[in-house]
């Protein structure tokens, strides 16, 4: 016991740690973390693409349609399980399997803090992209064992266009890893200090952005930001969303390669597309974005302004409770609107609950890494749904074009010429 | 760190290798053998990290598994033909082919059996921390010639195979 | 039963034996280049093994084997689609003319 509970006192991962249980706390955490996190985003995409459309989305379910995922998850596990007639019964089973375990892989390795990650492999941003790739294979499963041209054409295209922002993504990813080797420290002011190599590790990125006082995003401008744009954008071709989702979208091929899936598999899909789309947002957050560090941890040093940025967590929570609490009084003043009334009270006051917790000293110093990450996660997440609203989908010939002729050199070029700016 | 429960891992990982590769040549239906192939080499990447040697495990598993085999099944699925799983799946020098393969593994036992002595017991264990850098070194000042042919027999094979799979030229 | 060396050259040379006899005994091509994609494994296998003894030239080695794969793998089903296109089969030896 005791030495389960040294582990706290210690500043490693439990990976590098060996302390196996806190592993599997980790792994649980992490589970139920993504989970709720899926189920918020779900009733967060319905409702920010109807006021975007100008209407008011799920309104009936709870109160503001807040129970909205609770009850499309009750129905998808309720839903009867077909298997269409020809379909290749083993193969069909496995395809959600992999793209859900590889989906939740990816996340051994995200560093919501210097300490919080499950374990730090030396080969961390390598580890995630191999991983990626993997759910192309579930893809591929899915579409042929459907047995149906549908869900086959869709799946060939969508692991083509999958595996061609695959390679556009890497370049990008290899360019943010190069500028953690190029800090400027070396002989003559070119390149690093002798001993200063670069680093494949997610920690260890995200610290090399504490060390050189910037986050790659802003680093050597405007490579910084083309690199950051280039991933940003082969992330939404690499998970199928708008508006690249031409393989999966409804009025062209009839939902693509999860046609044949209903109820719990089909769920399990969408489980994957979500937490696939956490992930490559995490890295794009931890690779550019600075991971855990707060805004201007160098300019705005020192303690008052830790002590000034340390209450964001609260606040936020604050600001949520508000606009809860607000619309609970702007409800309806009907006998039927009771139950509702009471339930966004509660839940407002549940928020405001959460609020108060994280304005105690000890809570509010050690969520501090947590917190801005899942806030720069969760900005990302917001741009997945602006995308949805705003832009058409590409045709399939211009998603390939783009990602072959446009993206793949424009990523080697910014590779190339941050190596030179670096060296320089 | 220390290495945790070694010969069990040692043991399934294996153990998963070479059923899955029985099953890549025995299955009817080439998805299946695909599907096999891919438990063989997400099992030999667990045995090369066993191995220390992390870097080559990521490569294993994005090029292998994340790029060949997807080649594999875009093809299959292209050409896929269902009489072809119903006739027979050995050609008709099986038997010669069986005893050619007996032969090798007898000239593999006699060489393990007899050169067991340069096998030494304790290995050298390399720091893995820096195993991605140094390998990264190797590569660029050993290794620089061959790198550069690589990429360009990538580049060869790349043109030769759209070319060869194009309708038209 | 502390692990060593020969414990993995023993699994490579049974992925070896095995990809041998995929390879001299099917009559589907595309089985046949899977069983080369296996015995290529088991090469890498031996070549990492050994280079936990002797230093880190096997792991780089091991790398260029699995790039040459990757191009090989790419050529070899380009070659069976052209083939495809004439004849519709891919059994090997049904493959037997100079000309069509």
């Amino acid at each position: 016991m005791n030495d389960f509970l040294n582990y706290l006192n210690s500043n490693l991962t439990p990976g590098q740690a060996g302390a196996y249980l806190w592993v599997v706390i980790y792994i649980l955490i992490i589970f139920a973390a993504v989970s709720a996190a899926v189920i918020a985003m779900n009733w967060l995409e319905r409702k920010i693409l109807a006021h975007m459309q100008v209407r008011l989305g799920p309104m009936r379910v709870g109160p503001h349609g807040l129970l909205q995922p609770f009850a499309d998850a009750l129905k998808l596990l309720l839903k009867e399980d077909i298997i269409p007639e020809g379909a290749d019964k083993l193969v069909f089973w496995m395809a959600p399997v992999v793209v859900v375990i590889t989906a939740f892989t990816t996340y051994i390795v995200i560093p919501f803090g210097p300490t919080h990650a499950v374990t730090d492999m030396n080969i961390g941003i390598l580890f995630m992209l191999g991983v990626a790739s993997l759910g192309t294979l579930g893809i591929i499963m899915a579409g042929w064992a459907s047995n149906s041209h549908y869900p086959l054409l869709g799946s060939l295209r969508s692991s083509a266009q999958m595996v061609s922002y695959e390679v556009a993504m890497g370049m990008a990813v290899v360019s943010a890893v190069l500028m953690t080797s190029l800090s400027g420290t070396g002989p003559y002011g070119i390149g690093s200090a002798s001993g200063a190599v670069g680093t494949l590790s997610m920690i260890e990125i995200v610290k090399a952005q504490a060390d050189q006082h910037v986050w790659f995003v802003f680093k050597f401008f405007p490579l910084g930001f083309a690199a950051f744009g280039i991933f940003a954008i082969a992330m939404v071709a690499e998970t199928n969303r708008a508006p690249f989702d031409l393989p999966e979208a409804e009025s062209e091929l009839t939902a693509g390669f999860h046609t044949e899936y209903s109820g719990f598999r089909w769920s399990l899909f969408f489980l994957a597309e979500y937490a696939a789309m956490i992930a490559v947002s995490a890295i794009a957050v931890a690779l550019w974005l600075g991971g855990w560090l707060r805004p201007f941890p160098h300019w705005l040093s020192g303690d008052a302004w830790d002590t000034a940025f340390s209450f964001f967590p609260a606040l936020t929570f604050f600001i949520l409770a508000g606009m809860t609490l607000r619309t609970t009084i702007r409800m309806p003043k009907h006998p039927y609107f009771k139950i509702q009334k009471t339930g966004l009270g509660v839940f407002g006051l549940a928020l405001g609950g959460i609020g108060l917790v994280l304005l105690v000293p000890p809570v509010r110093d050690r969520i501090q890494d947590i917190y801005w990450f899942s806030i720069k996660v969760a900005a990302f997440m917001y741009l997945y749904i602006w995308y949805r609203g705003t832009f058409p989908r590409y045709r399939f010939d211009q998603l390939m074009k783009l990602g072959w002729k446009f993206m793949i050199p424009a990523g080697i070029g910014v590779l190339i010429v941050t190596a030179l700016v670096g060296v320089l | 760190m220390n290495p945790v429960a070694t010969p069990f891992f040692f043991y399934a990982l294996s153990g998963v290798a070479v059923l899955s590769a029985i099953a890549v040549i025995m299955r009817r239906n080439p998805v299946h053998s695909a599907i096999a192939l891919i438990f063989t080499l997400l099992s030999l990447a667990g045995l090369y990290l066993m191995l220390y040697a992390p870097f080559v495990a990521g490569v294993q598993i994005i090029l292998y598994v994340g790029g060949i085999v997807v080649l594999f099944l875009f093809v299959i699925m292209l050409i896929n033909i269902d009489r072809m799983e119903r006739e027979y799946q050995f050609n008709k020098q099986w038997l010669v082919g069986l005893v050619a393969a007996a032969v090798l593994g007898a000239l593999f036992v006699a060489v393990y059996v007899k050169g067991q002595s340069i096998f030494p017991h304790n290995a050298v264990r390399f720091p893995e921390e820096l195993n991605t850098q140094q390998v990264g070194k190797m590569l660029y000042v050993d290794y620089l010639l061959p790198f550069e042919i690589a990429s360009l027999l990538l580049l060869v094979a790349i043109v030769g195979a759209v070319v060869m799979a194009k309708k038209r030229i | 039963m502390e692990i060593t060396t020969l414990h993995y050259l023993v699994v490579a040379a049974a992925l070896f034996i095995i990809g041998t006899i995929g390879v001299l005994t099917r009559r589907n091509v595309v089985i046949i280049l899977m069983s080369i994609e296996l015995i290529l494994n088991a090469v890498n296998l031996n070549l990492v093994a050994f280079s936990r003894l002797y230093g880190l030239h096997g792991q780089v080695f091991s790398i260029f084997v699995i790039t040459d794969a990757a191009a090989e793998a790419a050529v070899g089903l380009g070659i069976l689609i052209a083939f495809f296109r004439n004849k519709e089969t891919i059994n090997a030896d049904e493959i037997d003319l100079l000309k069509f």
